[in-house]
């Protein structure tokens, strides 16, 4: 919807261009005119980013943060599918387990730090498991909603070519399902790139979340600050980037025809 | 080109009149050529067909009749004014789709009506629910409706506001077979008793034989008038007379299409 | 329904259905429809005699039973604080959250509205989306010290951009079909986005607004843990520090957890409102 006429081609590089100059010239003179000797310019933050990238800790931080992301949501995936594709199939068992999911699901993943601890020690795995929680709901949700909406026709076509149940779940039900699946991931995997970043700015030291914390409390770098926040934005629009190129996969795509 | 019978019927007023209009897209960096050289004229109160495959630019037309579309070249004319943008004196019909579905039966009928008074506006809906049959809906919302029900919503939202125009696109596309009989006649019965002037878009030609006083054959690509047939069969119509068969049989020709299945 | 069960030698499946679906019917009175109403009941009982097993087998014994739990709570009302910390959280989520909304939404819509806006936006929103709110924390205490007005400032953050996006997306999926409906009966702009514009939004944004205060009530615990000194986040890092009571920390989840769900549940009650519902019935 919108209220003019289609934007052209040239359109699509320069009005971005336009508002991110708009921002930067923003940012820059409100810098200067509040006289702030704390608060980093652009230029500041430019050449702050310079210094973590000739730094050797950035790409270790980055692998990291990567690392804790891949294996939580790994996790979360590898368990919360087949859960949330059984509880969409049995509703009698949904009923059951919905109630304790719906009190488990807004305890904020950062709020279980002090029990990840007691169970992991500070480490690697208190943050896996933290981002483990924060993405493992989403996906049970999304399943069981993607198994929900699976059409009763398609059902009642698997059972007429006379599959088992079991033939059904995995023939008809799941193939159904996916493109709601995916986008489920593709959300979850986003929540958990949020909470490793929030986790290792409170259980682990290293990572990029340590990096923003550890930039602020060791001098008040906040040229450094800044530039790492940017980054934890750039990863993460990659992340979600190559996800979305999974969406784009033939096979998977019916389903997102309508939405591009 | 043969342009037959382009010229309004002798002795009505000329309510619309569409000069040599023509309508290009360009997209991804080709030109498109939609419609060609278009001209018609449409007397006060006739009912014309616009009959044609897909893809041959009569819904373009229809969309620049109303104002929704500005075409390339050419003028449209109402009333001896050009158009310039939609107006409550010419209602769209679209499909169903173009049911409020935030309003119910009665908020929908009662949209244009907000400069009446209460009373009135309250008369005027009940008038409308009565005349496209919905008693006992007033309060439904639309996902409540069938797609027959909504329809005839559309309709009766299009009437309410007493337009002198009606454009009409495909608007029983999406019905039953059976539900698309009764609702051509209730469309009839509505334009006999308010004398509406009607432009119908359709692709189905026992429809507009059995609707029109002229069919507009339309071809694709571009979009150009093939010829106007006018069908000369008073309401109601007899569907299996010899003369009707005729005229459907002509059509079914000009299109291109032998008439056996 | 239920339906998996009653496969195998149906050679009609329709009818089959309806014979489920009939059964099921008839199992829903009296005392078995009891039963079904009970089992969630009895599944979250199965859960707290399996958490307090496997609390007591534990040598340590650091983590609480569910009866120390209860106990814990008890503990937060005595000392009045469990109202002090349930109010001062959800403060500080409705300043952040409605100064977020009354902010993102109208910008939103007419960013939505204007495609070239939207273009200009997008890459930019897109590297900010990413980013935890709680990154922000080092600005936020810049900005604003140690105290509500940082934790609110996070909230806002937090709210802000998932706002934002549903209110452009929502703005960008209204059908041409209702503007051109609406422009037909003669609708100035004012009116456009009175009668239509807003109406064709309303259960989008209310989806939006639903799940944002979700975050919104993720965010808030979070912050308290580091940028305040009260609150439920406040409670769980205070109550380990000082002493390890895991007692007072398990029985913070646990109200995080049922306030975060009646926070669900009464969003959820807007969306049944029936004019902004329609969205939701067409299927």
């Amino acid at each position: 919807m919108n209220s003019l006429a289609a934007p052209q081609r040239w359109e699509k590089i320069f009005w971005p261009l336009v508002a991110t100059a708009l921002l930067l010239l923003l940012w820059h003179f409100s810098v200067i005119w509040s006289g702030t000797k704390i608060f980093p310019s652009p230029r500041d933050v430019g050449r702050g980013m310079l210094e973590l990238f000739r730094h050797h800790v950035l790409w270790a931080d980055i692998r990291d943060s990567v690392r804790r992301v891949l294996i939580g949501f790994g996790i979360a995936a590898v368990l919360g599918i087949p859960m949330g594709l059984l509880l969409g199939w049995y509703p009698a068992a949904n009923q059951v387990v919905n109630p304790v999911m719906q009190i488990l699901r807004p305890i904020s993943p950062i709020a279980w730090i002090p029990v990840a601890i007691i169970f992991f020690g500070i480490g690697d795995r208190a943050a896996v498991f933290l981002i483990f929680l924060g993405s493992f709901f989403p996906i049970v949700v999304a399943c069981i909603n993607g198994v929900s909406n699976v059409p009763s026709v398609f059902r009642r076509a698997g059972r007429n070519f006379g599959l088992t149940p079991m033939q059904l779940l995995t023939r008809v039900v799941f193939p159904a399902a996916l493109p709601q699946i995916l986008v489920g991931l593709r959300i979850a995997l986003g929540i958990a790139w949020l909470v490793v970043v929030a986790a290792e700015m409170i259980a682990v030291d290293s990572g990029l979340g340590y990096l923003v914390i550890d930039s602020r409390n060791s001098g008040k770098r906040y040229d450094l600050v800044i530039a790492a926040i940017l980054l934890i934005g750039v990863i993460g629009l990659i992340l979600d980037l190559i996800f979305r190129s999974l969406e784009r996969l033939k096979p998977l795509r019916w389903g997102f025809r309508n939405v591009a | 080109m043969v342009t037959k019978e382009v010229e309004a019927a002798p002795g009505l007023k000329t309510k619309l009149s569409v000069d040599n209009v023509s309508m290009t897209y360009k997209r991804d960096g080709k030109l498109t050529h939609v419609l060609e050289n278009v001209n018609l004229e449409v007397s006060d109160g006739e009912f014309v067909c616009l009959l044609g495959p897909s893809g041959c630019g009569k819904t373009t037309l229809l969309n620049t009749m109303a104002g929704f579309l500005t075409p390339t070249s050419g003028t449209i004319q109402v009333n001896g004014e050009a158009v310039r943008g939609p107006d409550p004196r010419r209602i769209f019909v679209f499909q169903e789709r173009g049911v409020f579905p935030w309003l119910t039966v009665e908020g929908n009928i009662g949209f244009g009506l907000s400069k009446l008074t209460k009373p009135e506006r309250e008369q005027r809906i009940a008038h409308y629910v009565k005349m496209v049959g919905l008693q006992g809906f007033e309060k439904s919302y639309p996902a409540e409706l069938s797609g027959g029900m909504k329809q005839r919503l559309e309709v009766a939202r299009a009437l309410a506001v007493n337009p002198d125009m009606l454009f009409l696109d495909e608007p029983f596309g999406a019905l039953d077979s059976i539900t698309r009989l009764v609702m051509r006649s209730e469309l009839l019965r509505i334009w006999q008793a308010e004398r509406k002037t009607i432009i119908f878009v359709t692709h189905d030609i026992d429809e507009a034989v059995q609707l029109a006083d002229r069919v507009v054959v339309m071809s694709a690509r571009p979009g150009t008038i093939q010829q106007i047939v006018p069908i000369d069969i008073a309401h109601p119509r007899d569907i299996s007379s010899q003369h009707y068969l005729e005229l459907r049989d002509g059509i079914f020709k000009q299109i291109g299409l032998a008439h056996q299945v | 329904m239920c339906m998996s069960k009653m496969s195998g030698s149906d050679s009609i499946p329709q009818r089959a259905d309806m014979q489920a679906s009939g059964g099921r019917q008839k199992m829903r009175h009296g005392w078995s429809r009891f039963v079904v109403a009970l089992r969630p009941f009895l599944f979250i009982a199965l859960l707290i005699v399996a958490w307090d097993i496997a609390v007591r087998r534990q040598p340590a014994h650091l983590l609480p039973t569910p009866w120390e739990t209860v106990g814990g709570i008890l503990d937060l009302v005595r000392h009045n604080l469990l109202l002090k910390y349930v109010v001062a959280s959800l403060f500080r989520v409705t300043w952040g959250f409605s100064l977020a909304a009354i902010l993102a939404i109208p910008l939103g819509l007419a960013i939505g509205w204007y495609r070239r806006a939207e273009m200009a936006l997008n890459p930019i929103l897109q590297i900010l989306r990413p980013i935890s709110p709680l990154a922000w924390i080092p600005i936020a205490i810049l900005w604003f010290g140690v105290g509500d007005l940082s934790a609110v400032f996070l909230i806002f953050v937090g709210s802000f951009l998932p706002l934002l996006l549903t209110s452009i997306n929502a703005a960008r999926s209204v059908p041409d079909v209702y503007v051109n409906a609406g422009r037909n009966f003669g609708l100035g702009p004012m009116q456009l986005i009175a009668r239509i514009f807003y109406p064709a939004v309303m259960p989008q944004l209310i989806v939006g607004l639903r799940i944002t205060l979700g975050v919104a009530w993720l965010v808030v615990v979070a912050a308290e843990m580091i940028a305040v000194d009260s609150g439920l986040g406040f409670l769980i890092v205070d109550a380990r520090n000082a002493g390890n009571r895991y007692d007072l920390v398990v029985a913070g989840m646990v109200i995080i957890g049922l306030i975060g769900f009646l926070l669900d549940v009464g969003m959820r009650s807007l969306e049944k409102v029936k004019s902004f519902r329609w969205s939701y019935s067409e299927d």
